[in-house]
């Protein structure tokens, strides 16, 4: 059962002679995060009636992937989320193995646990960065930026991209992690909690911050919940849902992490929420370091191309070439099953979640993406109308939306 | 004080700074062609438009952040492209966004430059589907092409630094309605 959601909409009337007029923003403007539009309705500064439109970076992803085997559609979930790319990696990569029964090694597991939440700090760092930057404050712009070059050049240690990654496989990782890259970390999330201090220091009890943040864009509960919202939107307004608590995946079941949650549910209760996710990454990164195993980092019943540097692998490293891989993964149907299967990973955006609809084929009949900031956008009515126009910015930025992932 | 004979007084010589470019000596002026000297004032001052559509205007962001620090080129991003003489078309550019894309290139001055950062701007990429135009040189005309997906902040640099070497080559490309 579904019911409108009702908000109680104090619009104080500016002037009294009822004057309304449409405001075009976007799709070209420095705080849509993108290329998102908005058409509002005003009255004087207040919101009365706001609509998102969106697909001005669509790309055709579900169909690209249609015509492609599941190794090669690993690239396209690079330019999802393009902030965050290593854990859409994981996520399609955890969906396409529940899909093919494959059991990954537990040091390729920690190893992806490990560049997922390096992924989770890169992306919190640029949501704070831009978002205080939308709001205001420019000097944390720099401060985070100076924290995710560190991340990004580990990155590009690790398999050479700073941005668009495709590490992880179907089955495990493509490389693994070296001494250099493990004893940066180390050093990089023992700083860590310096760093945040940092930031909150700049901004936590800034004056025009808490002016711009408490009180606006507050989302209850149940309305959270019946929006869609997920990741740290929900979290903000109470709710306590993690997919990497509730349904773990990959090494999460194997450490010691907590859920941070906060009850206010406006734009500071969300940003708290984040900065908590920050220092629960860095906690997550130390054990994983701490506890990784040694062994293989990849299946031996991966159908991936094969690196040829690495692991004892059914397919030589001959076969690795387009066609001969292509042909290989379109013949062999045993190894595929027929049917449909779901599975939802947690990005920093929320939840992610891929639906695959397999025919047996090397290909997936069907690929379609349950991709969070396409529900966030969904939410924006429910923040902005009733609000003044300025704080259309702060509830853009907190709903932490990627237009790539939305529109797809 | 005896007086100076007209043969002693002689010729200052203008002391060449660069090339072409001659200063006099005494006073505060120098001698130049007037293409160097536009040049000169449009090469050190791109004031690029933030067009960033998709992935690398993370990168772009990321050049103009504390790292790589954009501002010691003379490059400060505009919001508006009335005030910009350089769109960096960062990302994949569809279809829906092509019509905006040409009338945001309309609206910016003269001399106006385009680079097209990243694969997908330049040819467009992976995306060879229905809803993605391939390059952005179908809508618009580009100067300088940056390949790379995305592109480093060093090859976005190095992409600026061939923008300004073909600005410091143009001719006649000034005059009170341009």
């Amino acid at each position: 059962m579904t019911r409108p959601i009702t908000k109680t909409v104090n619009v104080p009337v500016a002037d009294g002679d009822g004057e309304r007029y449409t405001l075009k923003m976007g799709p070209q403007h420095p705080a849509t995060h993108g290329v998102l539009r908005v058409d509002l309705e005003l009255d004087g500064e207040t919101i009365i009636k706001c609509s998102p439109h969106v697909g001005y970076l669509h790309r055709g992803f579900d169909k690209i992937a249609e015509n492609r085997t599941y190794a090669q559609s690993l690239i396209l979930t690079d330019r999802l989320d393009y902030i965050a790319a290593m854990a859409n990696n994981v996520g399609y990569c955890v969906a396409v193995e529940k899909l093919l029964g494959i059991s990954v090694p537990l040091r390729a597991k920690y190893i992806r646990t490990i560049v997922c939440e390096m992924s989770r700090i890169a992306s919190h760092l640029l949501w704070l960065a831009t978002h205080a930057l939308d709001i205001g404050a420019m000097t944390v712009f720099l401060y985070c930026f100076r924290e995710r070059e560190v991340l990004l050049d580990l990155f590009e240690e690790l398999c050479g991209a700073r941005l668009t990654f495709s590490y992880p496989r179907i089955g495990g990782v493509r490389q693994d992690v070296t001494k250099n890259f493990v004893d940066v970390l180390q050093r990089f999330v023992a700083d860590f909690p310096m760093h945040i201090e940092e930031y909150e220091t700049l901004i936590d009890t800034n004056r025009i911050w808490l002016k711009r943040t408490v009180g606006i864009g507050v989302l209850s509960a149940s309305e959270a919940l019946e929006l869609g919202l997920t990741g740290a939107c929900l979290r903000g307004s109470g709710v306590d849902y993690d997919i990497r608590k509730h349904r773990p995946y990959d090494a999460y079941d194997l450490v010691d992490f907590e859920v941070p949650i906060s009850d206010d549910g406006d734009i500071y209760a969300r940003y708290r929420c984040r900065m908590e996710e920050l220092h629960q990454s860095g906690r997550i990164i130390q054990q994983c370091i701490d506890q990784l195993p040694p062994g293989s980092i990849i299946s031996e019943d991966a159908p991936d191309l094969v690196m040829p540097l690495h692991g004892q692998r059914k397919v030589e490293a001959g076969s690795s070439s387009y066609g001969t891989g292509l042909i290989r993964l379109l013949e062999e149907k045993e190894h595929f099953p027929v049917g449909d299967i779901y599975v939802s990973t947690e990005v920093p955006k929320g939840e992610l979640g891929f639906y695959f609809i397999s025919d047996g084929s090397g290909r997936p009949y069907r690929m379609h993406m349950r991709s969070p900031s396409f529900i966030h956008i969904s939410a924006l009515p429910a923040l902005a109308e009733g609000s003044m126009i300025a704080d259309l910015i702060a509830n853009i930025g907190t709903l932490d939306v990627v237009l790539g992932e939305c529109d797809r | 004080m005896g007086e100076i004979k007209e043969s002693e007084i002689q010729e200052p010589a203008l002391i060449e700074i660069a090339d072409g470019v001659k200063k006099i000596p005494g006073i505060n002026a120098v001698l130049g062609p007037l293409n160097m000297l536009v040049n000169w004032g449009r090469a050190g001052s791109i004031w690029p438009m933030t067009f960033g559509l998709a992935c690398c205007a993370i990168e772009m962001m990321d050049t103009g952040a504390s790292t790589n620090d954009l501002d010691r080129f003379g490059i400060i991003f505009r919001a508006s492209p009335r005030q910009a003489d350089l769109m960096i078309v960062a990302g994949t550019l569809s279809k829906k966004m092509a019509p905006l894309l040409r009338r945001v290139y309309d609206q910016m001055p003269e001399p106006r430059y385009v680079l097209a950062m990243g694969s997908c701007a330049c040819s467009g990429g992976v995306f060879n589907s229905y809803a993605v135009t391939q390059g952005v040189d179908t809508i618009v005309p580009v100067d300088v092409y940056v390949p790379g997906c995305p592109p480093r902040p060093a090859a976005l640099m190095q992409g600026l630094i061939k923008m300004q070497e073909k600005i410091l080559q143009e001719q006649y490309r000034w005059s009170l309605w341009r």
